[in-house]
């Protein structure tokens, strides 16, 4: 028989017609984009002009920009509060794990807020928070205090665009523990109440650990969530009042889009991607680790 | 079952149950109720400052015929969807290509490339904001629906060849062997034996992705300048600024945006789901 070279060779060569598509595309969207801000980074540049290299000065500025300082403490308030999210959803997860005829449905309602737009999101609470009509300032008066105008309150404003923003990132988390417990090991959960298990030791000893998968991925999920948050910020405050609200992401833009300075902007970038990378890298171990090695 | 279900503890403690149950719905969709209820509010309300009441007359279609007729918003409406689709099926034949090679051949640096799509996928925005927005200039694609339909698809294409490889993966080998033996091209096996196969998965991912597409706010807001692109994410942030005092308006505007992901949920609950927590039952 006589094979032609591409009836010989087909196996070796399909990877390179199946992925090159994608890879060309990711490499020309993802990939040389990341080299290209790290480049940038090292550099001074409008836009439009030349680039002038300054090395890493735009990194030393960085550290006296009480903006970036201020962005960066703010990062890390919103990922103290967004690592809540996940308890709290395992809580109401295990209060909705009923099988009331009503719940099928209570449960849709739940996770609505994470199919909703960050725009609309953004908008609703910022009426919320509205000094003169806002339904908090109702509230907060008719308890006898003074308005609060959380959103212009340089110290109160974060909070207030984080509890926002933990609306849908519980409801997101609530849908991977609700799935897991809908999956959990009856027989096991039954073995344990025979053995006497029950409440805190059944939740702790048995649930818990079933749900290792759920808590993972909420806990990426939360993390990424809060280091990447921008959408509510550039809705609700635009960093304000005075750049009080701002975070790395935002930042980044600020300085990138409104102020025309791209090097520094792509230091800021720069600095938010190797954070994430540390993250980046343990999520990989982790997949190696599964399965990596049988590859 | 864990906890315990309720229909074995007492009738009082079931009572409670419920009160306490539709308590905590009620306030975690205030925030839907109040917008719905400011989208069907008259004019003459909010100019009394009736924000938050019972509105006096309810004016169920007027504000949304007015929101079609005085502002933008079919166009805007229009964009996003002639956006989100086609990045959609782009997505998932680029992905659906990628993910059957990285799970059905062997060769080296599989999962490298692999490793490369899901790390492209945790990057900051910002990472690749001047370098795209360049690109998409040189293309001659800024401030047009092609560039965010490109790079939504790109980027994109690393969470679903990452969920799509999975899924081939678990398929029996034996399967795309015997296909070899019979003398099927690789094309014709992915194209009718693993496309048929993944169907469910690429449901799921299409209904995933068109949320994350149609929501999305950065890119549209650095890829696109002027009306003739702009989505309704983009589009509602403009009349927020435009019709400060109308609320009612804006309203009627977010609940046209919010719209297609929310039927698509609702529809689609069970793929959405499924598409969100892979991963997440197992490892």
């Amino acid at each position: 028989m006589q094979f032609t070279f591409w009836e010989r060779n087909q196996l070796r060569l399909a990877p390179v017609f199946f992925l090159a598509p994608a890879l060309g595309m990711f490499v020309l969207y993802v990939i040389y984009p990341i080299i290209g801000s790290l480049w940038i980074s090292l550099h001074e540049w409008d836009g439009i002009g030349d680039m002038i290299w300054v090395g890493f000065a735009n990194y030393i500025e960085m550290f006296e920009d009480e903006r970036v300082l201020t962005a960066l403490y703010n990062n890390i308030i919103w990922l103290l509060f967004f690592l809540l999210a996940p308890p709290l959803s395992l809580g109401l997860a295990i209060y909705l794990n009923q099988s009331l005829p009503e719940l099928r449905i209570f449960k849709s309602l739940f996770f609505f807020p994470f199919v909703i737009s960050a725009v609309v999101v953004g908008l609703v609470f910022s009426w919320f928070y509205n000094p003169r009509y806002g339904l908090l300032d109702v509230l907060v008066q008719a308890l006898g205090y003074e308005p609060l105008a959380l959103l212009s309150d340089e110290d109160l404003v974060t909070f207030g665009i984080i509890a926002a923003a933990m609306w849908p990132q519980i409801s997101y988390c609530l849908i991977l523990y609700l799935t897991g417990l809908a999956s959990l090991n009856k027989d096991v959960i039954e073995a344990g109440r025979l053995d006497g298990a029950e409440g805190i030791s059944m939740f702790w000893n048995i649930v818990l650990p079933q749900l290792r998968p759920a808590t993972f991925i909420a806990i990426v999920v939360s993390v990424l969530g809060a280091l990447r948050s921008f959408d509510l910020i550039a809705i609700m405050t635009q960093g304000g009042p005075w750049g009080s609200s701002t975070v790395l992401a935002y930042e980044m833009v600020e300085q990138a889009i409104f102020n025309y300075r791209m090097g520094y902007g792509a230091s800021l970038a720069t600095i938010l991607f190797l954070i994430l990378d540390v993250y980046i890298a343990w999520f990989l171990y982790r997949l190696w680790k599964n399965e990596g090695r049988r590859l | 079952m864990f906890p315990t279900p309720i229909q074995k503890s007492a009738i009082f403690s079931q009572a409670s149950y419920r009160i306490v149950l539709y308590l905590t719905l009620l306030i975690w969709l205030m925030p839907i109720f109040a917008i719905f209820l400011t989208s069907i509010r008259s004019l003459a309300d909010i100019n009394a400052g009736n924000y938050w009441g019972i509105p006096k007359n309810w004016v169920m279609i007027e504000n949304y015929v007015q929101v079609f007729s005085t502002t933008p918003m079919l166009l805007y409406f229009t964009n996003s969807l002639l956006i989100t689709i086609p990045a959609v099926i782009f997505t998932l034949i680029l992905s659906s290509l990628a993910g059957y090679s990285l799970a059905k051949h062997r060769f080296r640096g599989n999962f490298l490339i692999f490793a490369m799509f899901i790390a492209g996928n945790f990057v900051p925005a910002q990472i690749l904001m001047i370098p795209v927005r360049n690109l998409t200039l040189e293309l001659g694609l800024y401030d047009t629906k092609m560039g965010l339909i490109l790079f939504h698809a790109a980027f994109q294409t690393g969470f679903c060849t990452f969920f799509l490889r999975g899924f081939i993966k678990e398929l029996p080998h034996e399967l795309v062997e015997s296909a070899r033996m019979d003398g099927a091209s690789e094309f014709e096996i992915y194209w009718r034996i693993i496309i048929p196969l993944v169907r469910p998965a690429l449901a799921a991912l299409a209904v995933l992705e068109f949320t994350f597409i149609w929501n999305d706010y950065f890119w549209s807001l650095v890829l696109v300048q002027g009306e003739h692109a702009r989505p309704v994410t983009l589009g509602i942030q403009a009349l927020r600024g435009q019709w400060t005092a109308s609320w009612h308006l804006v309203s009627a505007g977010s609940i046209i945006a919010a719209l297609p992901p929310v039927i698509m949920f609702f529809l689609l609950q069970k793929h959405f789901i499924a598409g969100l927590t892979m991963g997440a039952i197992k490892e």
